[in-house]
């Protein structure tokens, strides 16, 4: 300690000289005589008079550089609002989607996003040792406090990972409704899963299994790139297919947008009920108008039958969920590193004298003892049994909302997108023969 | 009128979900910045009294070419002719490839006077195996040091080799303060 303070005062006598490397020069000449005698071997005093190189230390990118990809994200989700809702141009749209591809996507790595800033805010939340940065956070909110009143512009032409796919979408087939909603339902899993294991500290497994970054970097290891070709190819007939069935910010995203103000309209005016639009659409997006059929006495008493049998089930699906989620929390909680190590250290104690295993030799090697880490791994499971059943209870709360959407029929005379599916691309508002009007 | 009155229901319904789910993402943001310590950005580093040069670095890294590169501290080291770190143990004082140590020959040995040697890492060649720096901690001042080189480093969100790390020695550092210098050679911490 002492020896700190020591080093602070010359530190802070030397900051009135200008000069970076005089300052590191003194660092260096204080360190060097402060350990000098315990030095197995000391320094050697030169005659040759040399001079020690500088270590050179790149810096990272400036903070400054952070909010500029905040503000690069504002200005981009205001100008795809505006492209959708007000000028409905899907040139437009498709043009912003190609810069931000090439700014998010290949200029910035495809760090930092909005999908993964989930983590971060759910990881902020529930441990406190962990501080949020500015830019993720406002990351996270952003697209989705402008879902809530224009739809998922951000799906249009913000996301760097929507964007490579919707330029590869070439002949897209249209998927029978009870396949998409039934892979509609993976997003909502992968969203509980992934907050929980990023409020435990786990894993970033949003980040983990990203198919694209590997694309935009050019360069990754073999699985994450085959995940992105993969999913790229299979985007040419099946369109977004990650965005479709597995992203878990769409899910926010699509709750935000079901009850958005100004979401964009197929038709400028007066829908005439042509149909040009329906197959305009590469995701299925496009509701039809509701058969009248709905509103016969019997089928309406059977859908009312239906509709309090499902709103019936949501409690029970909701507990039966928490029940499995906490159930499960031991096999859950292996995905946090010491409660693997520590089960395996139990399970196979020989492992100790492997000389292979490098988890467990650190482990040895730190000087923390076998109980302190079974108590470490006991603190994060019981973590996990509270997360098991939350996230347990999520899926099954979902699911039983999902069940009980589709009973539920709305007066529909009109083509209209599907607000919580539309990702917004606006390929249907070309396809509307409706002039504007006046 | 009675298509008024379902879409004047309709919107009633809209409007109040759409304040609470407005709500609830403003309030999920409150909560994350109410518990935001410091107004500090984040970087990745390895500390270098934590590491155990298991290797991983090299590997775990989702570039190519791990961001993690061996540095030299300079004022730790002996400038001995027989280099922990550049000869491979046992190895005859001669500076073929097969008696040095690393991998990649990326340590150039430089003579300077009888009998000190300088060591530099040429950063091109090297691949963040951590051999030199075994070599270097086992039988030297450990001056050869892992960082995380933020030139190369992405920032990912979450480093994977932070999750790969056995001794759990990168964590998030203040962005300001990027590299950890060992300024000390044993393995303890100052203060």
């Amino acid at each position: 300690m002492k020896r700190r303070v020591n080093m602070h005062r010359k530190l802070n006598m030397q900051k009135r000289i200008p000069g970076f490397f005089i300052l590191l020069f003194v660092i260096m000449v204080s360190a060097t005589t402060l350990i000098q005698g315990q030095q197995r071997f000391p320094k050697p005093e030169f005659d040759s008079g040399y001079v020690q190189p500088d270590p050179t230390s790149p810096e990272p990118r400036s903070v400054a550089l952070e909010y500029f990809d905040v503000f690069v994200l504002l200005a981009a989700l205001s100008l795809a609002s505006w492209l959708a809702v007000r000028k409905r141009s899907r040139k437009g749209l498709m043009w912003l989607s190609i810069f931000t591809l090439i700014y998010f996507g290949f200029y910035r790595d495809g760090c930092i996003c909005s999908v993964g800033a989930i983590q971060n805010v759910a990881l902020s939340i529930f441990d406190p040792a962990y501080t949020i940065s500015l830019a993720a956070l406002l990351f996270f909110l952003l697209p989705l406090i402008f879902a809530l009143f224009f739809g998922r512009v951000f799906c249009a032409s913000v996301c760097p990972l929507g964007a490579i796919q919707d330029l590869l979408v070439i002949n897209p087939v249209s998927i029978p409704s009870w396949i998409r909603k039934t892979l509609g339902f993976i997003p909502v899993i992968y969203l509980g899963l992934a907050v929980l294991l990023a409020a435990t500290g786990s894993d970033f497994i949003i980040c983990r299994y990203d198919p694209f970054v590997g694309i935009f970097r050019m360069d990754g290891p073999f699985l994450m790139i085959f995940l992105g070709v993969t999913f790229l190819l299979l985007g040419t007939f099946y369109a977004r297919p990650y965005c479709r069935v597995f992203c878990p910010y769409g899910v926010l995203l699509s709750w935000m947008s079901k009850f958005s103000k100004y979401h964009m309209s197929i038709t400028p005016s007066e829908c005439i009920k042509c149909k040009l639009c329906k197959d305009s659409c590469p995701f299925d997006a496009i509701e039809v108008p509701v058969d009248k059929a709905y509103r016969k006495p019997e089928v309406a008493r059977k859908n009312l039958r239906r509709f309090v049998l499902y709103l019936a089930l949501i409690p029970m699906l909701t507990l039966l969920g928490g029940w499995i989620g906490s159930k499960s929390h031991v096999f859950l909680s292996r995905m946090h590193p010491d409660v693997y190590l520590a089960e395996l250290m139990i399970s196979q104690p020989e492992l100790r004298e492997d000389e292979t295993n490098l988890d467990i030799q650190a482990f040895l090697e730190s000087g923390d003892t076998f109980e302190q880490l079974v108590e470490q791994a006991i603190v994060i499971r019981t973590k996990f049994k509270k997360g098991g059943l939350a996230l347990g209870a999520f899926i099954g709360l979902v699911l039983g909302i999902t069940l009980m959407n589709q009973v539920v029929f709305r007066r529909r005379e009109d083509y209209e997108p599907h607000k919580a599916n539309c990702f917004s691309c606006g390929r249907c508002m070309d396809f509307c023969p409706v002039d504007r009007g006046t | 009128m009675k298509k008024d009155k379902v879409s004047s229901r309709r919107d009633f319904i809209n409007k109040g979900v759409r304040l609470t789910l407005g709500l609830t993402v403003v309030g999920t943001g409150a909560m994350a910045l109410s518990r935001r310590s410091g107004g500090e950005e984040y970087v990745w580093q390895i500390d270098p009294f934590k590491c155990t040069q298991c290797g991983r670095c090299a590997t775990e890294c989702v570039m190519a070419e791990s961001a993690v590169k061996c540095v030299h501290a300079y004022d730790l080291c002996g400038y001995c002719d027989l280099c922990g770190g550049y000869f491979k143990p046992g190895a005859k004082l001669q500076t073929g490839a097969e008696n040095q140590l690393c991998p990649t020959a990326a340590i150039q040995r430089k003579f300077i006077e009888e009998p000190y040697f300088e060591y530099i890492i040429d950063e091109e060649l090297c691949i963040g195996c951590a051999k030199c720096v075994k070599g270097c901690s086992a039988f030297g001042n450990g001056s050869l040091i892992l960082q995380i080189r933020h030139d190369r480093c992405k920032n990912c969100n979450q480093c994977a080799i932070a999750t790969a790390c056995p001794s759990n020695a990168i964590s998030r550092v203040a962005a300001n303060k990027p590299y950890i210098i060992k300024g000390h050679f044993t393995n303890e911490k100052e203060g």
